[in-house]
């Protein structure tokens, strides 16, 4: 009420002055990378014309990008690693969320101690051991060699995530089910996962967004092009010596980011569940 | 308890069989560690077997491809004779602490302001996450270009209001570079402050604020003394993880700068990869990476013990 009357000037202060910063701060690159990728050349590396406006937009880089390099190879491997890794990740962390939240055992606080720990080992502590290891296995240069490493990444928040949201889940329809002689598999698989649909969406999306941007293993495990993610074919790739094709990397950098953008865009609520449930729901 | 009503069931009907495995595998114990044992596993192999195996590494004289020769400690004797290995150090915390301390403050900032009423609130935090759900490697390519030495957009205002001709070299001057770096970062880690901050701030009941306006606490008083206690865990946990990542980032600096000029801007975990990678020697680049660890080990540990005291 009292906002309403003091009027415009306190909530344009208070609200959309710094709103309207944040955005454009946030947004900018985004914003630039796109323009950049529509720019010819001559645009691009001119140093008298005004920088934020294409004047003469054309999809040349894109054309390039699509037909000069491998980008489509990295792009179906970037896809398919994600979404193999989210998918182990998944069925790892309900193996070990659902008896971490719904069962006493002995040994259940060492493991969640364990797993808490392990979410929070940062991966250039372990990889040089890690490059020896793939090496030793004869996997360097493998898709299976990120697939592999990924869900130590994902493995531990995905399971962290799930037991926060298989604890909200009330018992009492497992209860019924085993009152009624179904097993405790079957009491998992037929009433309870069903019942945790959008707790494996946000953990699902969450994986896929982190396994999309991981770069350190991609990076050293493959080095050869057909076998490249997205991130490290550009960065190796579309920089050759001092050359930066920037055109072609910002073309790159904004068809990378899509995807994920995309699938980000359908499942905000879900992903911002995900983000907000490790610091907020104590 | 159901378990058990069931267990009496079947044994008043039926004689007790020696052994049976489904009543076996029934037992709670049983059932969760089966469940438990092949993630575990999985963890085990490739987490806990290869820091075992980093910390043996870092013990080795480990030319690439080539058996090792167990040295000892002499990794570490060098890191500690190292010029470069101090300056990397320097370079870290500086680093970390002055990103954290800015993405704290943007962050907090932006989530006291959203935490307001305004149309398209929820677009708008779907909008302000961008910066942290792109791949970092792609979203720093379009930061590389706009620090570029010769076409920085940046510099083209500059140069173009009479502030600086020529503009300043972003990623060439040392201090600049470290600028930029801490810039890029706290551009990318941000959101995730304000929105986890915004999440915290959405659980505090608004009947806290009304009762303490209705006793006449000012704007600030509000926010020291209800705002700020009830955020209090949040921002620990947030500040915890953002320390951590920030503390063994790689990726920013391996696209920017490479560690460049003269070493400025290495990491920990940059360096690491030079001498383990580029360099060729594995036991060294292993026992820089694991200095890392006696830092971020107070920190895990700490970490770890407070969101299971959380959780549980």
């Amino acid at each position: 009420m009292t906002v309403e009357r003091r009027g415009w000037r306190v909530r344009a202060l208070k609200l959309w002055l710094p709103l309207g910063f944040f955005l454009i701060f946030n947004l900018f690159p985004f914003y630039w990378m796109t323009i950049t990728s529509l720019k010819p050349n001559s645009e691009l590396y001119s140093r008298k014309i005004m920088p934020l406006i294409v004047y003469h937009p054309t999809l040349q880089h894109f054309v390039n990008l699509l037909t000069e390099t491998d980008f489509l190879t990295w792009t179906y491997n970037t896809m398919l690693v994600a979404v193999v890794s989210t998918a182990i990740s998944l069925v790892f962390g309900v193996m070990l969320a659902y008896p971490l939240a719904r069962m006493r055992f002995p040994g259940a606080a060492l493991i969640s101690f364990a797993i808490a720990a392990t979410y929070l080992v940062p991966q250039p502590l372990l990889f040089i051991p890690l490059a020896d290891i793939i090496n030793r296995l004869g996997l360097g240069d493998t898709l299976t060699s990120v697939i592999l490493t990924y869900p130590t990444l994902l493995v531990p928040f995905c399971a962290w995530l799930l037991m926060g949201y298989f604890k909200s889940v009330p018992h009492e329809l497992e209860d019924a089910a085993r009152i009624d002689g179904a097993t405790r598999l079957q009491t998992m698989f037929r009433v309870f996962l069903p019942l945790c649909i959008p707790g494996f969406i946000s953990a699902g999306i969450f994986a896929f967004t982190l396994a999309q941007n991981e770069f350190l293993y991609a990076l050293i495990f493959l080095t050869k092009t057909d076998v490249r993610t997205v991130p490290v074919g550009a960065i190796a790739e579309l920089v050759r010596g001092d050359v930066f094709y920037w055109g072609q990397l910002m073309a790159a950098a904004l068809l990378g980011s899509i995807p994920v953008a995309i699938i980000y865009s359908f499942f905000v609520e879900h992903y911002v569940a995900g983000l907000t449930s490790g610091g907020v729901k104590a | 308890m159901s378990a058990h009503s069931q267990t009496i069931g079947t044994r008043i009907l039926r004689p007790r069989p020696a052994f049976s495995l489904r009543r076996w595998t029934e037992r709670e114990a049983v059932f969760s560690w089966l469940m438990v044992i092949p993630p575990a596993l999985f963890l085990l192999a490739l987490v806990g077997y290869p820091f075992v195996y980093g910390i043996w590494l870092s013990l080795e004289n480990r030319p690439v491809a080539k058996p090792g020769v167990f040295v000892g400690l002499a990794n570490f004797i060098t890191d500690i004779h190292d010029p470069v290995f101090w300056q990397v150090a320097q370079n870290t915390f500086v680093y970390t602490f002055a990103a954290t301390a800015l993405k704290m403050a943007g962050g907090l900032a932006l989530a006291l302001v959203m935490n307001q009423d305004f149309k398209f609130k929820n677009l708008v935090r779907a909008i302000m996450l961008l910066p942290f759900i792109v791949p970092t490697v792609l979203s720093t390519i379009a930061w590389m270009w706009i620090l570029d030495p010769s076409f920085s957009v940046v510099n083209w205002f500059l140069v173009h209001w009479g502030i600086a001709n020529p503009g300043p070299s972003w990623l060439g001057n040392p201090e600049l570079a470290m600028f930029s770096l801490i810039m890029v970062n706290t551009w990318r880690g941000l959101p995730f402050y304000a929105i986890t901050l915004l999440a915290g701030l959405q659980t505090i009941s608004p009947e806290l604020y009304e009762a303490a306006t209705i006793d006449g606490a000012s704007t600030w008083a509000r926010f020291r003394y209800i705002t700020a206690p009830l955020l209090k865990p949040v921002i620990f946990i947030v500040t915890m993880f953002s320390v951590i990542f920030t503390f063994s980032d790689f990726q920013l600096v391996y696209v920017l700068t490479r560690g460049g000029p003269a070493n400025a801007t290495h990491l920990f975990a940059t360096y690491a990869f030079d001498v383990a990678m580029s360099g060729g020697q594995f036991g060294l680049g292993a026992s820089i990476a694991l200095s890392m660890l006696p830092p971020l080990a107070l920190l895990i540990a700490g970490m770890a013990w407070y969101m299971r005291g959380e959780k549980t």
